[in-house]
């Protein structure tokens, strides 16, 4: 009898401090704010067993700018928070993105605008999507559903970070964060926890001094920076990832991402069993967004339906995607509601009745 | 004539990069960058010094030095020298910032640094006014000193007192050296290095956070020739921003 991996009952938190660990972060800066504390909390008493350090800042802004710290050494390090904390962090990153450094930054969305609530919501995509901060760059964006993708797209997070050098956004949610559930831990192996070794700070011994900044006063030079970033932009448009769910014979196709694609699943398996065909399109990379494929179905002439825990913006990139041959309705969850299966099938069975 | 014999007395360190300055005449940042290179050769680590610059004319620091570094948001460098430290604790770490950036918009970041006693050092560059923006009221702009945000003059009542930040630096817990000098005199000089040398090894002896004010002179944006700048320190800045050590573990012969 072959052994089985052992699965451990945790938190979405915990699942991404655990795949941070695994994935050799080094250093860990955070705030506390309700729904992400379990990562700072696990990881205070994790990350210096794993020889690393544990900052818990003085403020979001503090905790932004250590990673930014870290990150410019060339150091696997990542910041967590929530919603407002994560808008205090935006000058770090704006900083992070314009001087090229890596770094892991994870939201669990909760309710907004403002201080809003401690439940599940979708309302900083826009924000994540479209950098955040001020000036022109993107983060690489993940949008884990589950726990178990949780701890896959940390690991993954710091691979890309590094691959890009551009700092990497994990959008979550409260749902995500506080829901409990079985993962299985895996150990990634040939980690490079070197790979800045040409670019970061170590002392200039024996080699020419190293400079990482985001100002350029000299004629021309930002706009040849500009152009560098755009560069590695066009570069990820050819990473992306996303699940197809049932889309193959559906007549709608619902596009929800993180919990809302989970629900949204739970949703169309129900009205599949009705007999309804009705598919579902989850985006796991949100920036870059996986537009080509979801063009592929559109061009299959199925009809689309965008459904997220918000006002509506993602259904923004999907029209955008499908817009010369098809468009999407849009049903929003109105942040607050703690949404559940019945809340989505009731739009999609109006939208196919109403075609 | 005989032949002259010629011998250099004075040279540049060699961690300073031979390039034409671009500060203004009569400004103190040139001082202030020499004692830091100078101190950096004589303590032997030029090679292992990741520097954090700040916002402001200090920003460019690391084009007159030959060593890493990183440009931080305003105000924030004392973070950014924390997650600097975090990553490479085996280098030497410093933050060299001006007073409108750690004095004012920088005020958390700097308290909560030197509280935890972070084994950095900053040398913090006081010469009263936001300099690079052209020369508008600091938190350390004197009672009465006109600036182009309060043109009658700083008033008590209206904008509050000047901030000693090293007194402030020196109560809290994780310093391990605080002290405030002057770029004025050659006299005062000596003893800013002196300051400089015992911030850099509080962190090189593991002993705590280092912090040296210096107090400088901005003659293009006070409207003023470098000799009266220089005047002005003496006669305006030293008597309100007292110089001398405010604390000293190494002195106690402890740790913070």
């Amino acid at each position: 009898m072959t052994k089985q991996p052992e699965r451990i009952f945790v938190k979405g938190n915990e699942a991404v401090a655990r795949g941070a660990l695994a994935a050799h972060c080094k250093c860990f800066f955070g705030y506390p704010i309700t729904p992400q504390n379990e990562i700072p909390e696990f990881l205070s008493a994790e990350m210096p067993k794993a020889g690393g350090r544990f900052v818990q800042a003085e403020s979001e802004v503090a905790a932004a700018n250590m990673l930014l710290g870290a990150g410019a050494c060339g150091i696997r390090a990542m910041t967590s928070s929530s919603s407002p904390g994560i808008s205090l962090k935006q000058e770090a990153i704006s900083y992070m993105a314009g001087s090229e450094i890596p770094a892991v930054i994870v939201n669990m969305n909760r309710g907004g605008p403002g201080l809003g609530d401690i439940g599940p919501a979708q309302g900083d995509y826009y924000q994540s999507t479209r950098g955040g901060g001020h000036g022109d760059y993107r983060l690489l964006v993940l949008a884990p559903s589950t726990g178990q993708e949780a701890y896959d797209l940390t690991i993954k997070a710091f691979d890309l970070t590094f691959k890009y050098r551009n700092p990497v956004m994990i959008l979550g949610d409260a749902i995500l964060g506080q829901m409990k559930e079985a993962i299985i831990p895996w150990q990634p192996e040939n980690i490079d926890d070197e790979a800045g070794r040409d670019w970061s700070l170590t002392g200039a011994d024996k080699r020419e001094k190293r400079l990482i900044k985001s100002l350029f006063l000299e004629e021309g030079a930002l706009a040849e920076q500009n152009r560098t970033l755009q560069t590695k932009y066009d570069d990820m448009q050819s990473y992306v990832e996303y699940e197809e769910f049932e889309t193959e014979d559906a007549e709608l196709v619902v596009c929800a991402y993180g919990s809302i694609g989970r629900i949204a699943k739970s949703a169309v398996r129900s009205l599949r069993a009705q007999g309804k065909k009705v598919g579902l399109f989850r985006p796991i990379t949100l920036y870059p967004f996986p537009s080509e494929p979801l063009l592929a179905l559109a061009r299959q002439g199925k009809r689309f339906l965008t459904i997220e825990h918000n006002l509506g913006q993602m259904v923004d990139d999907v029209r955008l995607a499908i817009r010369t041959v098809a468009d999407s309705e849009f049903a929003p969850i109105f942040p607050g509601n703690l949404p559940v299966p019945e809340d989505i099938e009731g739009p999609v069975l109006k939208c196919l009745e109403g075609k | 004539m005989s032949e002259m014999n010629e011998k250099l007395v004075f040279d540049r360190p060699q961690a300073v990069i031979d390039r034409p300055t671009h500060y203004c005449p009569g400004c103190h940042h040139g001082v202030a960058h020499r004692l830091v290179a100078e101190l950096l050769e004589e303590l032997d680590v030029v090679e292992k010094t990741l520097l954090v610059t700040s916002i402001g004319c200090s920003v460019f620091l690391y084009n007159y030095l030959n060593v890493d570094a990183v440009e931080a948001p305003h105000g924030r460098a004392p973070a950014v020298a924390t997650g600097v430290k975090a990553a490479r604790n085996d280098k030497f770490v410093f933050a060299y910032q001006g007073d409108g950036d750690l004095a004012s918009i920088g005020m958390a970041e700097i308290l909560h640094a030197a509280n935890r006693g972070e084994r950095i050092a900053v040398v913090f560059v006081n010469n009263t006014v936001y300099g690079m923006t052209g020369g508008q009221m600091a938190p350390t702009t004197l009672i009465g000193q006109k600036t182009t945000t309060c043109p009658e003059g700083r008033c008590l009542e209206r904008e509050g007192a000047p901030i000693r930040m090293t007194e402030i630096i020196a109560g809290l817990g994780g310093t391990a050296f605080a002290g405030r000098a002057s770029l004025d005199s050659v006299k005062n000089i000596r003893t800013a290095k002196k300051y400089i040398r015992k911030a850099f090894q509080c962190q090189l002896e593991d002993r705590g956070f280092g912090f040296v004010e210096l107090l400088s002179a901005c003659p293009t944006n006070w409207k003023m020739t470098p000799l009266k700048a220089n005047e002005r320190i003496a006669d305006a800045m030293i008597p309100y921003f007292p110089l001398g050590v405010f604390k000293d573990v190494t002195e106690e012969g402890g740790e913070c």
